[in-house]
């Protein structure tokens, strides 16, 4: 069971993001939950959302413990910091947060995905992003997220193409950053 | 011998509880002798309101939805889409329930077009609950909730509803009418038959707006009641269609 | 198959599915993606949708669209369902069938937009005026969300009474794997329930139906609550539902209902981890109560305590209380305002009483 909190502003694609993890895990028929924050601000606001897959059922889907936190905005790390399990990752948009964790029983990795994902695509940081969590979670396949890909832009065949090359080049910064 | 006026037969058995002088008994009969004509009896479905018509589910020889106070604009608008097109639903409301407490409910109909006829009945006062300020209560007229004759500046304006209903563009046709002697009965009944035709022709929203009398709570005669509608109500609500897409069409 | 379904989205297809053809209702959130939805849908399986001017508006369409024999449902939340309470109870007295989704938010007043249990009282004890009830549904996932809906309209047809599903903002924002069962055959069931008995759809056989909630005799009014009442009780007797989760050996007993249940069950893993052994006794049903397995429970050796969780001040405690009557304590543990407990909240309470 992996639990993950997704947090940023509204109009990052925090949402989107939590969605594309869920969509990854249900093509391979893991349970899966995702739980948004959700309020009157549409834009610019505040947005999480809890994820949850497991082989297990899911009981509850809110996250007191998360095993993972991606933060893409500072508010978001001083929100959730706390909360993360002993040993967990903190994964930052280093392109807005500059702010470092100060927990020291946490590993941190630091992507500057804006202008990692500019380069292929600039609405495609929030997969870039998924692409980078792939080697971190270890058990959904490059596969389940391109179908997720696909499905989640399916009224908008033009944009897969960028879209998938974004997620590959998140795989790949990660993997060799992880080495 | 030869029968030349009879009974309604889309009238019920059921004796009518209304007042002596009271105009809901007419405009029930002038319904069910249009209905009749127009050979749209059957597969009729009436909403009858809270108020001194609560009971004209008894009265009316078709199906009957007996509403919540104001709500039989709303009430209509779902059976519009259930039942068969061709299937006529009336609304037959008082003032409480027409222009105040179903306010919303009247506006909305009306705004959306709703293929229904509402059948307003105007004698401004409450009725039922005993002679209280209506909508449409006239400034200077005495209510129980106005002793001593209404003054707008304390009570509010009335309303004129067929005036303002005009102003959308959802209804279809609109006609204040009054029932207080022979030849405005016939008028009447003649605005109901175009109110219902507009509704065979699937038209949109048809409002018949009918000046009432109440003997009892304005303590009159009959007569008085009358001749109170003709003097009174009918200067201050003037009679006349106010509109009519059906000639806008020709 | 199971798909990834938004909650609102799923219920508002299982209703379709179920045969539902008519919704009527006004936009508040957290329910808004369900008149969302059916506002396309319904109109592709010959349906209709009318985003009413208001609440009362809207369940008085549901109020004609039941009268005139359709499947018709309105969705809510809270200060909505407050509105609605008037249509209700004459949907209650004129005993017509429909289903009334309630996506709970906090309360009172305006309240907040967040996940609340609030309308505990007001969903079980009437809410509206007068002797009646509406059957309340509380599922905890999508899936049970759907498989409810898809039965609801049935059971309402059944009894010829309103009922009420209550969900919460987390179950109708969340996203969860669910599948919708196949469209039910709608060609026969207006037949089957409801046309050449009562339904005013205009009939032409000279029999008029008339729909009607006002019984103004006391003997009249008398007859017909009592009527009721004993359908309130072979409701009662044939659709209470309840889970029982981890009861076998179980000492303390969490009673809670909808995503609440979800957040103990977590709870419950964790206790017992940690070798205290808790259970969960989840009502399904809230009205009818399942108040025997609660009676039952209590009479247990093994049961040392109840502790009632709610996203409420304490609501649904005061029916678990009259099930244990006495006979064990029965703790209450909640939260409020549109915040929501943790289950490492309730393992710290059950531990440390706080």
């Amino acid at each position: 069971m992996k639990k993950i909190i997704i947090s940023g502003f509204g109009g990052q694609g925090v949402l989107s993001l939590g969605k594309f993890i869920s969509y990854s895990a249900i093509e391979q028929n893991l349970n899966t939950s995702w739980l948004p924050s959700y309020g009157p601000e549409m834009r610019g606001g505040t947005a999480n959302c809890s994820v949850i897959y497991s082989d297990e059922e899911i009981a509850a889907p809110v996250i007191d413990r998360p095993d993972i936190l991606i933060v893409f905005n500072e508010p978001s790390l001083d929100k959730f910091e706390a909360s993360v399990k002993e040993g967990g990752i903190i994964i930052s948009n280093s392109d807005i947060v500059h702010k470092k964790p100060t927990r020291k029983d946490v590993t941190h990795y630091e992507i500057p995905v804006d202008t990692l994902a500019s380069a292929i695509n600039k609405r495609g940081a929030n997969v870039y992003m998924l692409g980078v969590l792939l080697p971190v979670f270890g058990d959904i396949t490059e596969e389940s997220a391109v179908q997720a890909v696909e499905h989640v832009f399916e009224a908008k065949p033009k944009v897969i193409p960028s879209n998938i090359e974004c997620l590959k080049a998140g795989i790949a910064y990660m993997k060799n950053l992880m080495k | 011998m030869k029968i030349i006026a009879d009974k309604p037969k889309m009238l019920t058995e059921t004796p009518t509880h209304y007042c002596p002088g009271c105009t809901h008994g007419i405009v029930h009969r002038l319904i069910a002798e249009v209905l009749e004509e127009l050979g749209k009896t059957e597969g009729a479905i009436g909403i009858a309101p809270v108020g001194c018509a609560v009971y004209a589910y008894r009265y009316f020889n078709c199906d009957m939805i007996e509403a919540a106070h104001g709500r039989a604009p709303a009430i209509s608008s779902a059976v519009r889409r259930v039942v068969n097109p061709d299937n006529i639903i009336f609304c037959y409301q008082g003032d409480g329930d027409c222009a105040s407490i179903g306010m919303a409910e009247t506006v909305h109909a009306a705004m959306r077009g709703e293929n229904i006829t509402v059948i307003f009945i105007n004698n401004g006062i409450y009725g039922m609950t005993g002679g209280q300020m209506a909508p449409t209560t006239m400034p200077g007229v005495k209510a129980t909730t106005c002793i001593y004759g209404r003054d707008p500046k304390v009570y509010g304006n009335p309303v004129h509803l067929s005036e303002m209903l005009a102003t959308l563009t959802g209804p279809a046709y609109i006609e204040r009418v009054a029932c207080y002697d022979v030849p405005h009965v016939k008028k009447a009944k003649a605005a109901l038959k175009k109110a219902f035709t507009v509704q065979m022709e699937k038209k949109g929203l048809s409002f018949i707006e009918v000046l009432a009398s109440c003997p009892t709570n304005f303590h009159m005669t009959p007569i008085e009641a009358m001749e109170f509608v003709k003097t009174q109500a009918e200067p201050f609500y003037p009679l006349g269609v106010f509109k009519d897409i059906t000639k806008e069409e020709n | 198959m199971k798909k990834l379904w938004k909650g609102n989205e799923a219920i508002a297809e299982a209703a379709v599915a179920a045969g539902c053809r008519y919704f009527f209702g006004y936009p508040i959130t957290p329910q808004n993606e369900i008149p969302e939805y059916l506002s396309w849908r319904l109109f592709e399986v010959g349906g209709a949708f009318i985003q009413a001017e208001s609440e009362l508006s809207a369940i008085n369409m549901v109020y004609g669209a039941a009268s005139a024999g359709a499947r018709a449902m309105t969705s809510s939340s809270s200060p909505g369902i407050s509105l609605k309470q008037e249509g209700i109870s004459y949907i209650a007295a004129a005993e017509l069938p429909c289903v009334i989704v309630n996506m709970m938010r906090s309360g009172p007043g305006l309240g907040g937009i967040q996940a609340s249990q609030g309308d505990y009282f007001q969903a079980t004890k009437g809410g509206g005026h007068g002797d009646y009830h509406c059957i309340v549904y509380a599922p905890s996932t999508v899936q049970e969300f759907v498989d409810i809906i898809y039965n609801a309209f049935d059971v309402a047809d059944e009894y010829r009474n309103p009922v009420m599903i209550i969900g919460d903002g987390m179950l109708g924002q969340m996203m969860e794997p669910a599948e919708i069962p196949p469209m039910k055959d709608t060609s026969k069931m207006f037949e089957k329930y409801h046309k050449d008995e009562w339904a005013t759809c205009g009939h032409s056989d000279g029999k008029p139906r008339i729909i009607n909630s006002l019984r103004i005799e006391p003997d009249e009014n008398e007859e017909f609550t009592l009527r009721l009442y004993k359908k309130y009780e072979e409701i009662a007797k044939k659709e209470t539902k309840v889970e029982e989760y981890r009861m076998d050996d179980a000492e303390i007993v969490f009673v809670a209902y909808g995503s609440v249940a979800r957040i103990c069950k977590a709870a419950i893993v964790e206790l017992r981890e940690q070798g205290i052994k808790a259970g969960l006794i989840r009502p399904i049903t809230l009205y009818p109560y399942p108040t025997a397995t609660i009676e039952k429970a209590a009479k247990s050796d093994k049961v040392k305590k109840f502790v009632t969780v709610e996203m409420s001040m304490g609501q649904m405690v005061e029916d678990v209380r009259l099930a244990v009557n006495g006979k064990k304590p029965v703790e209450f543990y909640g939260r409020c305002g549109g915040n929501v407990m943790m289950p490492a909240d309730l393992v710290k309470y059950i531990k440390e009483g706080k």
